[in-house]
C-alpha cells in the first residue's frame, strides 16, 4: 500500500503539468465548496449573534380575532400583574408628517406604554423614555431617535423642543440613541422615529383604535422565555374563548429556527452547485486516467510479466487517480483558506468573520476521496485487465 | 522441470487463422540451459509467452516444476510468474521512471518480501551483473549492455526455478551481447534453468541442447 502511495507519486510527479491541469477540476471544485458554505455559515452565525444580542427573551403577540371583545390596555396592565410575565407593550405604528419651525419631514410614530423601551432595550441618550402617566393622561410627548432629532431640529439634544405630528403638538422628552448592531437596524437606519404614548397615537390618528392587536412581551429576569410563552399562551386562550387560532405568540427562538433552516437550505444548495463541480473534476481525472493507461501500456505488460497480479495493477491506476484527488483537495483547501482570509479583510467594516468550518472540510476531503475511487475505479480495472502479451508488445 | 505434450495455440490475424504451435511437445530438465530457436514466424515468442505462463495453449498439457497450468486462473497465472519465472526481454523493458535498484526491486515487492531482505537481494543480484556503481542510475542513463544487465539483475533477484531469456542480445552489439551471454554461461554454472530463445543459431550453438521450431513444430538439434 505504502508502495503503491510512493509510486504514484512518483509517476504523478514525472508529468506535473499535466497533473495540476488534472487536479485544477478538483482544485476550483473543493474551493467552491469550502468557500460557498462557509460564507453561508459565517453570515448566518452573524445573523444569528445579532439576534442573540436582541434578546431572546422577547415574545411577539398577534392577535388575529378578537372574538367580539377587543383586547385592549387593560387587558396588558392586567396580565403584566401575573407573576410568571414580565413586561408587555404595544406597539402601533403610523405614517405621519413631522414639522419643526420650516423643517418638514415625515416621519414613523410608534404607539407604545413605557415597557416597551425594556423590551426592545432601547438606550437613552438624553431625557428619558415615555412613562405610564404619559399614557394615562394622553399627554402629547414624543421620544424620537437620534436621526429624527438631527434631521428636524439641527442637533440631538433638543429635549424640551415642540414638534408637529400631523398638525398636533407634542413635547420631546427624550432622544434614543440609534442603534447599529440590531437586527432591524438596516431597514430603520436613516429612518425618522418618534414613540408617542398608545392613547395620544389613538386620539391623533385615523386608523388606530383602541384594540390592540399585536403586542411585544418580555420575560422578567430569571424567568425563561418558554415559561412564560406557556403562561401567556393560558391567560390568552382563557381570554380569547380557548381558540388556538384566533392568536399566535411567537419568539426569538422561532425567527432563530427559521433563519436555521433557511441558511442550511441555501447551505446545502450552493454545496450541491459545488459537488457537481467536483463531479466535473473527477470525470477530468478519469479521462486522463485512461489516457495514462493507455500510455503505460507497456509498463502494465512489464509488471505483469514479472508477477503483478491484476488486484497489484488495479490499486496502483486507483491509488494513483485518489493520490491526484487529495492532492487537489488539499490545494484546494488551503486556496479556500487563503480566499476566506482575503474576503475577511476585504469586509472587515462589515464586522464579518469567515471561518473554514472543520465540517465541511471533512466532507471535502471526504468527497474528494470518493471522486477518486469512483472515477479511478473504471480505468485502474482498465489497466487491470490488459492481457501481459498484448501489453508486453503494444508500440514495441 | 518443464514438459510440454502436444500444445497448439493458434490466433486469428484478420481473416486468417494463423498456427502458432501445432503440437509441439518439449522436455526440459532442471539446471539445463536450453536454446529455442527458429526464424521470426515460427512460434517460438509463443512458446516462450507459454513457457513464461504469459499465455495459455488452447490444447496440449504444461507442467512446469510437476504441476499442471493450464487450468490456473489469472491470478495464479501472476502468483506463478512471480515464483517461478525471470524474464530477460530483447528491448529490456525496464520501468523508465525507476532507478536500477528499483527496477530490481520491482518482483520483490510483489512476492511481498520484506524490505531488509528486498535490499540484501538486490545488492547481490546488481553485484553479480557487476552494476553496484550504478544501481540508482535511471535506465535512460544507462547503456544498452548495462540495462540488460539490470533486467537480467531483475530475473535473478526474484529467485525464480526458471530464467527465459527472449533475445536477450538482439539489441546489443556483438561485443556487449556476448558480454550477456557470459553471464548466463555463469548463472548456469551457478545451477540456474536457463531458457533462451533467439533466431541466430551463433548463439543458440552456446546453449548445451538446441530446440528447433519450424512453423509450429519442434525438432531437437545437434550442436
Amino acid at each position: 500500500m505504502i508502495q503503491s502511495v510512493r509510486m504514484a507519486i512518483k509517476s504523478i510527479s514525472g508529468n506535473k503539468m499535466r497533473a495540476f491541469l488534472t487536479m485544477l477540476g478538483i482544485i476550483i471544485g473543493v474551493m467552491a465548496l469550502v468557500i460557498l458554505v462557509s460564507l453561508v455559515n459565517g453570515a448566518t452565525s452573524n445573523v444569528k449573534d445579532t439576534i442573540a444580542s436582541l434578546g431572546s427573551d422577547m415574545l411577539t403577540v398577534r392577535i388575529s380575532d378578537n372574538k367580539g371583545d377587543p383586547v385592549t390596555l387593560s387587558d396588558l396592565s392586567e396580565w403584566m400583574e401575573d407573576g410568571a410575565i414580565g413586561k408587555i407593550a404595544p406597539a402601533v405604528s403610523e405614517s405621519v408628517t413631522a414639522k419643526y419651525r420650516s423643517e418638514n419631514a415625515s416621519l414613523t410614530a410608534y404607539g407604545t406604554t413605557a415597557p416597551y423601551a425594556d423590551i426592545q432595550k432601547l438606550t437613552v441618550l438624553v431625557g428619558r423614555f415615555l412613562k405610564t402617566a404619559d399614557t394615562d393622561s394622553h399627554s402629547f410627548v414624543c421620544v424620537v431617535n437620534e436621526t429624527a432629532a438631527t434631521e428636524l431640529c439641527g442637533y440631538a439634544d433638543c429635549i424640551g423642543e415642540d414638534i408637529s405630528l400631523n398638525g398636533y403638538r407634542f413635547t420631546i422628552v427624550g432622544v434614543l440613541k440609534d442603534d447599529d448592531d440590531s437586527l432591524t437596524s438596516p431597514f430603520r437606519s436613516g429612518s425618522l422615529i418618534a414613540y408617542i404614548p398608545y392613547t395620544t397615537l389613538i386620539r391623533i390618528s385615523t386608523s388606530a383604535t383602541a384594540e390592540i392587536t399585536s403586542f411585544y412581551v418580555a420575560a422578567a429576569d430569571g424567568t425563561a422565555t418558554d415559561t412564560v410563552k406557556t403562561r401567556l399562551e393560558e391567560l390568552l386562550l382563557e381570554r380569547l374563548d380557548r381558540d388556538e387560532d384566533a392568536f399566535s405568540v411567537s419568539s426569538q427562538s422561532a425567527l432563530e429556527s427559521t433563519i436555521n433552516s433557511v441558511t442550511s437550505i441555501l447551505a446545502v444548495l450552493l454545496g450541491g452547485i459545488a459537488a457537481i463541480s467536483l463531479i466535473v473534476g473527477g470525470i477530468g481525472i478519469m479521462n486522463i486516467m485512461l489516457v495514462t493507461v493507455t500510455e503505460r501500456t507497456r509498463e502494465i505488460g512489464i509488471r505483469k510479466a514479472i508477477g503483478a497480479s491484476r488486484g497489484v495493477i488495479l490499486l496502483q491506476f486507483l491509488v494513483e487517480a485518489i493520490v491526484i484527488c487529495m492532492l487537489g483537495c488539499a490545494i484546494g483547501i488551503f486556496g479556500s483558506w487563503g480566499v476566506l482570509q482575503l474576503i475577511t479583510t476585504v469586509v472587515s467594516g462589515l464586522n464579518l468573520t469567515f471561518k473554514m468550518s472543520g465540517g465541511i472540510v471533512l466532507i471535502a476531503v471526504g468527497f474528494c476521496f470518493l471522486i477518486g475511487v469512483v472515477f479511478g475505479l473504471y480505468p485502474a480495472n482498465k489497466a487491470a485487465r490488459m492481457a501481459p502479451i498484448d501489453a508486453l508488445h503494444y508500440g514495441g | 522441470m518443464i514438459v510440454l505434450k502436444e500444445i497448439c495455440k493458434t490466433y486469428q490475424v484478420g481473416e486468417e487463422i494463423v498456427k502458432a504451435l501445432d503440437h509441439a511437445s518439449l522436455h526440459i530438465k532442471a539446471g539445463e540451459f536450453v536454446s529455442i530457436i527458429g526464424p521470426s514466424g515460427s512460434g517460438k515468442s509463443t512458446m516462450m509467452n507459454i513457457i513464461g505462463c504469459l499465455d495459455t495453449a488452447d490444447s496440449g498439457e504444461y507442467l512446469l516444476d510437476g504441476t499442471p497450468i493450464e487450468d490456473y486462473t489469472e491470478r495464479e497465472l501472476a502468483r506463478v510468474r512471480s515464483l517461478k519465472i525471470g524474464f530477460v526481454f530483447q528491448s529490456f523493458n525496464l520501468i523508465p521512471q525507476l532507478t536500477a535498484y528499483e527496477n530490481v526491486e520491482l518482483p520483490l515487492i510483489y512476492q511481498r518480501v520484506k524490505k531488509s531482505e528486498r535490499k540484501r537481494r538486490v545488492n547481490d543480484a546488481l553485484e553479480r551483473v557487476q552494476l553496484l556503481g550504478r544501481m540508482h542510475h535511471l535506465p535512460s542513463e544507462l547503456s544498452g549492455g548495462q540495462q540488460q544487465r539490470v533486467a537480467i539483475a531483475r530475473a535473478i533477484a526474484a529467485q525464480p526455478a526458471l530464467i527465459l531469456a527472449d533475445e536477450p542480445t538482439g539489441n546489443l552489439d556483438s561485443h556487449t551481447g556476448q558480454e550477456i551471454m557470459g553471464i548466463f554461461h555463469e548463472l548456469h554454472a551457478a545451477g540456474n534453468t536457463i531458457v533462451l530463445i533467439t533466431h541466430d543459431p551463433s548463439v543458440a550453438k552456446q546453449a548445451e541442447r538446441a530446440i528447433h521450431i519450424l512453423d509450429g513444430r519442434v525438432s531437437e538439434v545437434a550442436l
